[in-house]
């Protein structure tokens, strides 16, 4: 299925990747082609083929529910691009 | 080049444990060569203090009788692993000026061996590429030339800059990582060795994540025999790793030089793509003969879906990256870019962040999850994916390896296939399959083609069987007699 202009902004509106007016066409068209190219695989039969996540043949590990890291917020924030008082700082997001 | 940068790891290590050779020196030579060839762009960061003190350490660390299976040994370590204090960007703008305040579980493995880390290689932005040219620090250059064309080509990748400076003598070996063939096909265009584990053989603890189910550690080195010693170094079991397969690691080296008598290798008729070029069949036609020669049974196979494996990898993939990389929010660590609203500050720092081919993974990714199509692309590439991991299994009910070529062609030039996403991604074609099984794959230097670049062949394994990989694989090396770079 061809992805059209409109479609593009909706999923980089999803994706929340700003994508400027002007390169919305191309971008359409490079989509199409590659989502024209993986609609091969409508041609295999996959009737009652269980959709394989992971190929690690195992059950996902559990371990006892306790507290195994922490007690360093000062690396935790060392990245951010800004942070006052032990906290992460963004635009104010509640009037 | 200086003696000690035409050493291996094994050589190097042995003359180390005899006293003849210092880390010190080693690493000093391998520093000196590593700023003269600097026009490569193989490294994004060279950190030669840290790398001279890891070096004075291990050969302390030595007269004490207590070396590790890499001690002193100088290595590059690709800039997907986290490496504590040192920036980590993953060939991306967004995560500039990032230093992880934690190691990788491969990484701190390795310097737990005693390896020493001479700086960070250049790769593909986020992993996503099969040249090195979408990296945001510019791309690498192929050591190797044509024959006759002094025009640089690429290094292949994603983990290009890694295989660059294994192949330029700028390190002994480096830490890469695969996910549908970042590093079996820069290894055969750099004509050096490319070993991708089986998933969950290495952790995936700090590893810049990719598409996670299909995300592996390996290490490239220019013989099959320093690779195992890598890998060795690298592997084992990580609690931190929720896919970490809780296996023993094996004496990989030990495999290394068992004859391969009435082992049965797999020729699968599928891989005979069209325009495939002739010398990579032959070259193909080569290796069964060189393993024949030596008392391997050569068994022709089907793997029925190999045609399927593309489409299905550039549905998996990007599905998994776009929700691997929703974490570049501009608000924890990376790059922001200011806005005066939470949603365009997101909107404003991924648009600005993320180059042009890991908006487009992202953006196919969304599409593929998105209500509506989950189903028709995603679903339906899972279960695609199923026969294709079944394909392998069935085949390896006969045979015990398979063997292939690692890529479709020999290293291309710098700018040919940047256009064409598609292009781009045909280069995968021969190691993806591997990658979606989860099966454990080598590249091997087995020859050059017409233009005089290197090309390899591919031993692809069953799953935790890396030991009969690197087996056939020392075989093809030893028939080969690849002349690496001096």
């Amino acid at each position: 299925m061809p992805v059209d202009r409109p479609t593009v902004a909706r999923i980089a509106a999803l994706a929340r990747i700003k994508i400027a007016d002007e390169e919305l066409d191309r971008l359409a068209g490079e989509l199409s082609k590659i989502i024209g190219w993986v609609e091969q695989l409508e041609e295999v039969n996959t009737e009652g083929v269980a959709p394989m996540a992971s190929v690690a043949a195992m059950k996902l590990r559990r371990r006892e529910d306790k507290v195994t890291d922490g007690g360093i917020p000062d690396k935790v924030l060392a990245n951010a691009p800004e942070s006052v008082d032990g906290f992460f700082v963004v635009p104010k997001v509640v009037e | 080049m200086s003696e000690l940068t035409a050493l291996g790891i094994a050589e190097a290590r042995d003359l180390l444990a005899s006293g003849k050779l210092s880390s010190r020196d080693l690493t000093a030579a391998h520093i000196t060569a590593m700023e003269a060839a600097r026009h490569l762009n193989a490294y994004v960061a060279e950190t030669p203090e840290r790398a001279l003190a890891d070096a004075d350490a291990s050969d302390k660390r030595r007269k004490s009788g207590a070396a590790g299976a890499m001690d002193g040994i100088p290595v590059g370590i690709k800039d997907l692993f986290c490496t504590e204090g040192v920036e980590t960007t993953a060939g991306s703008r967004i995560l500039k000026g990032f230093r992880p305040p934690y190691e990788s579980t491969v990484t701190a493995n390795l310097f737990k061996a005693g390896a020493v880390m001479l700086g960070k290689t250049n790769m593909d932005e986020f992993a996503m590429g099969s040249s090195n040219e979408t990296s945001a620090f510019g791309p690498v250059e192929n050591p190797w030339r044509r024959q006759g064309d002094n025009r640089p080509v690429v290094p292949g990748g994603s983990s290009g800059g890694s295989a660059a400076a294994v192949a330029a003598r700028i390190a002994m070996g480096a830490t890469a990582s695969d996910t549908g063939g970042s590093i079996r096909q820069p290894a055969a265009f750099c004509g050096i060795v490319g070993l991708k584990p089986t998933y969950g053989r290495c952790s995936r603890y700090g590893m810049v994540a990719f598409a996670s189910s299909l995300d592996q550690a390996g290490p490239m080195a220019r013989s099959v025999r320093d690779a195992a010693i890598m890998l060795g170094a690298m592997a084992g079991f990580d609690l931190r790793d929720s896919t970490s397969a809780e296996v023993p690691v094996p004496d990989f080296e030990a495999a290394v030089g068992k004859d391969i008598k009435g082992l049965r290798i797999g020729i699968p008729k599928e891989y005979r793509v069209d325009a495939m070029p002739p010398e990579i069949e032959a070259l193909w036609a080569k290796g069964r003969a060189w393993l024949e020669g030596r008392g391997a049974i050569p068994v022709e196979i089907s793997l029925p879906h190999t045609k399927y494996a593309l489409p299905t990898y550039y549905i998996v993939a990007p599905a998994e990256a776009s929700s691997n990389l929703a974490r570049y929010d501009g608000v924890r660590y990376g790059m922001r870019k200011d806005a005066a609203e939470l949603e365009d500050m997101y909107e404003e720092t991924r648009g600005a962040g993320f180059g042009p081919e890991v908006r487009r993974r992202i953006l196919i990714g969304t599409y593929v999850l998105s209500a509506g199509y989950y189903d028709a692309y995603y679903l339906k590439a899972q279960r695609v994916r199923a026969l294709i991991a079944r394909d392998f299994d069935l085949a390896f009910e006969k045979v015990d390896a398979i063997l292939a070529p690692t890529a479709p062609s020999d290293a291309f030039a710098i700018g040919d296939k940047s256009d064409d996403p598609i292009a781009m991604y045909l280069n995968d074609v021969f190691t993806v399959p591997a990658s979606l099984a989860g099966l454990p794959g080598i590249s091997v230097p087995a020859g050059l083609s017409a233009a005089g670049l290197p090309l390899g062949l591919q031993v692809i394994g069953k799953a935790f069987d890396e030991e009969c990989v690197l087996r056939v694989g020392a075989v093809i090396e030893a028939e080969a007699k690849f002349r690496a770079l001096s």
